[in-house]
């Protein structure tokens, strides 16, 4: 179904961090980006469509103290919103928001570590575009931070802060099917699996809360008013998300998942986990009699890799890219 | 990342060194008494209270160099010397095994139970020393009382931790290619075969349910490996089947300790940024540890009459050539005091390091030791 094209080199290897690979698809220019996280680096790689110009850009966390030690950044995530595109770092010091060529970093927000127990670690992971004009980002205690984004300029302000889970963040996404039926516009999942369903708007509502099982819950994805929650398990469960009904649970890997991904034009869904597998799988929604179902289209296995990052790179899913743990490179794959 | 990585990634890699050092001493056909007086001092300086106090605190990871640093200090509490190149190859081995653990840990919460064959081990080479067996079963409680309370989250957070701390690490061990657990390219096989971790199901079952609750369907797909169901659980109590064989001693008299050099430079040719940017700061990672750890070392000097040499080579002439050949790369760094440069700053450093002996019971300031020890080693 899929065959592996030419990889991207990048300049260092990627991280085990969950959701490990961000991809921007910019149609105008016949370019994509993709990001990547090294310890304390994001690399970011701009590759033309013709397969012929690559360049790179490496962004650091910036510390406003230089004397502390280096602040390693736990995800890095590209948000579009209707006006402009924007590109998150998240990281144990805050969270930094640049332009989406990451040129100009246009806000920095420090996260307050001293209300934490020392033991605790502290960091932002979580990142999420929703609606018009809102970038959310979870926080280590479990809050998420909602910020407001203008369509242009860097006057970027803190609009709420949503305190509902209770255990860090792991990771946020948006309804991305992008039909406007759907009531509930985001997901946020946390350390213990604990799902959180919202409404976005001025004062963001909670929806639906849908508890966990006691074990991680690394990628989730919000699609058709369904929530796709992929585990620490190896397991991927579908839920709806205003009702939390179960509709799909699926054995999917023999490891932890470490990223999940769905292309929102034809309902293909992307699993990627520490087994060295990647698995394509096609979803199929059916509202009027309020069934699920998932089918089993394709594997890759990325031979002695622990996978972090694996997305599509175009809302169809025509094509994918993978990175795994001590990978200096994003793996290609495009369908036949 | 977590603050609570210090303690596994110093109790793992100490579990390594005394398996590996254990190995040289009988190759070398140390006598019995001298080979266990090593091994038990070793251990009893691992295990000192103080010490151990400080590193159970939560705390951001120590750089490589740092660490380096107090492994160093560690493998000279004894008698026994080593040289540069040899004590290279020592930490090569202990990180690349401990890298391997990290990795292959069906679960991360597998990374305690890793802990606990080492710390089983360790127990059994000081099971006829009543008072340092004493200090490793406190520790023992120390590790059930930090870590069994953790969720899964937070121990993949500890596992992430530690393999930022040995990214890009490539280093090909012998034993290792031998038993065909690492590539040529000395990057891990990870099998896609085999049991599944504990409280994972084999991939391959798709259920789907109604709005009822009610399995509706059940399909198979092909997981493209070839799985077994999990193992029982190991025990993660102060004692018991662990299950994992993961942490225990791989090397004996007749599987012998190598590294190669050759080969791993043009992996490691693209170096992180990390250890290589300046750091203005950088003597300041001379840290509370490897203090602690030198304080306890000036004790022994006076035994240095006594000392002998271990090699992890097989011949001086192989010892002498890996020192020579070592790709720049690959150098730790090691931060060394000199104490015996001046005899001013040497009284003022064996002043401070007495304040960390047994003997005294006060509690140091950091701040301002920090700065004396600082303001001298610029003066070295």
């Amino acid at each position: 179904m899929y065959h592996k094209e030419k990889s991207i080199q990048i300049k260092n290897s990627a991280s085990a961090l969950y959701n490990n690979l961000s991809v921007l698809r910019i149609a105008p220019r016949r370019l994509t980006y993709f990001t990547v996280v090294h310890a304390n680096v994001v690399n970011m790689v701009s590759a033309s469509w013709d397969g012929l110009n690559y360049s790179h850009r490496q962004l650091q966390s910036k510390e406003p103290n230089v004397a502390t030690s280096t602040s390693l950044i736990m995800q890095v995530a590209f948000c579009v919103l209707p006006s402009r595109d924007l590109l998150v770092v998240t990281s144990q010091k805050g969270i930094q928001i640049y332009e989406s060529d990451g040129s100009i970093m246009v806000y920095w927000h420090a996260l307050d570590t001293s209300d934490a127990p020392t033991a605790q670690a502290v960091f932002a992971r979580g990142i999420s575009a929703v609606w018009d004009n809102y970038i959310c980002v979870g926080v280590s205690s479990g809050a998420i931070l909602v910020f407001d984004v203008p369509s242009k300029g860097s006057n970027i302000t803190l609009s709420e802060v949503l305190e509902e889970h209770k255990e860090p963040i792991t990771d946020i996404a948006s309804e991305c099917s992008g039909s406007q039926e759907c009531i509930a516009d985001l997901v946020s999942a946390d350390d213990g699996g604990n799902l959180c369903v919202w409404k976005s708007g001025k004062e963001f509502q909670l929806l639906n809360k849908i508890p966990g099982f006691d074990m991680s819950c690394s990628s989730v994805k919000l699609w058709k008013g369904i929530v796709v929650a992929g585990y620490g398990t190896g397991q991927i469960h579908l839920f709806e998300a205003v009702t939390g009904i179960l509709h799909a649970e699926v054995n999917a890997h023999a490891r932890w998942i470490y990223s999940l991904d769905i292309a929102p034009f034809s309902g293909l869904l992307l699993s990627a986990a520490e087994d060295s597998l990647v698995r394509v799988w096609h979803l199929t929604v059916t509202p009027e009699t309020n069934s699920v179902e998932v089918a089993h289209l394709h594997n890759e296995c990325v031979t002695d890799t622990q996978i972090c990052g694996a997305k599509f790179c175009d809302g169809d899913g025509y094509a994918f890219a993978v990175t795994g743990y001590d990978l200096s490179e994003i793996i290609r794959y495009t369908q036949l | 990342m977590s603050s609570r990585t210090l303690p596994l990634l110093f109790i793992n890699l100490g579990g390594e060194m005394l398996y590996i050092l254990a190995q040289r001493l009988r190759a070398q056909n140390t006598p019995a008494d001298k080979a266990k007086k090593v091994m038990n001092d070793i251990i009893t300086t691992m295990f000192n209270k103080k010490f151990l106090e400080e590193l159970f605190k939560p705390q951001e990871l120590y750089s490589k160099k740092a660490l380096r640093t107090v492994f160093d200090r560690l493998a000279h509490a004894s008698i026994m010397r080593l040289n540069q190149a040899s004590m290279d190859k020592l930490y090569d081995l202990m990180t690349m095994a401990f890298k391997y653990q990290v990795l292959l840990c069906p679960r991360p919460k597998d990374i305690l139970l890793v802990s606990f064959n080492h710390m089983d081990a360790i127990k059994d080479f000081v099971k006829d020393t009543p008072n340092i067996l004493s200090q490793v079963d406190e520790t023992y409680q120390q590790l059930v009382e930090m870590y069994t309370p953790l969720s899964s989250g937070e121990f993949q957070l500890i596992r992430q931790t530690l393999l930022i701390f040995f990214q890009d690490m490539h280093i090909r061990v012998s034993i290792f290619l031998k038993d065909k657990v690492q590539n040529s390219n000395g990057r891990f096989v990870l099998p896609t075969c085999g049991p599944v971790p504990h409280g994972t199901q084999v991939p391959g079952l798709i259920r789907l349910f109604s709005c009822t609750g009610e399995e509706v369907t059940r399909l198979q797909f092909n997981n493209g490996g070839n799985y077994t169901a999990a193992l029982r659980e190991g025990s993660f109590e102060t004692f018991g089947d662990r299950v994992t064989k993961l942490g225990t001693n791989m090397y004996s008299v007749s599987r012998p300790v190598e590294t190669h050099m050759s080969g791993t430079s043009k992996n490691s040719a693209q170096h992180t940024k990390i250890n290589t940017a300046p750091n203005p700061l950088a003597k300041e990672e001379l840290n509370l540890l490897a203090k602690l750890m030198g304080g306890l070392e000036i004790q022994k000097l006076g035994n240095a009459d006594s000392g002998f040499r271990v090699n992890l080579f097989a011949t001086d002439e192989e010892e002498e050539e890996a020192l020579i050949t070592r790709p720049d790369e690959l150098s730790y760094g090691v931060i060394n005091i000199q104490a015996t440069k001046d005899q001013q700053a040497n009284a003022e450093l064996a002043k401070i390091m007495g304040e960390f002996t047994e003997s005294g019971d006060q509690s140091p300031s950091a701040s301002s030791k920090g700065d004396d020890l600082l303001a001298m080693m610029d003066g070295l």
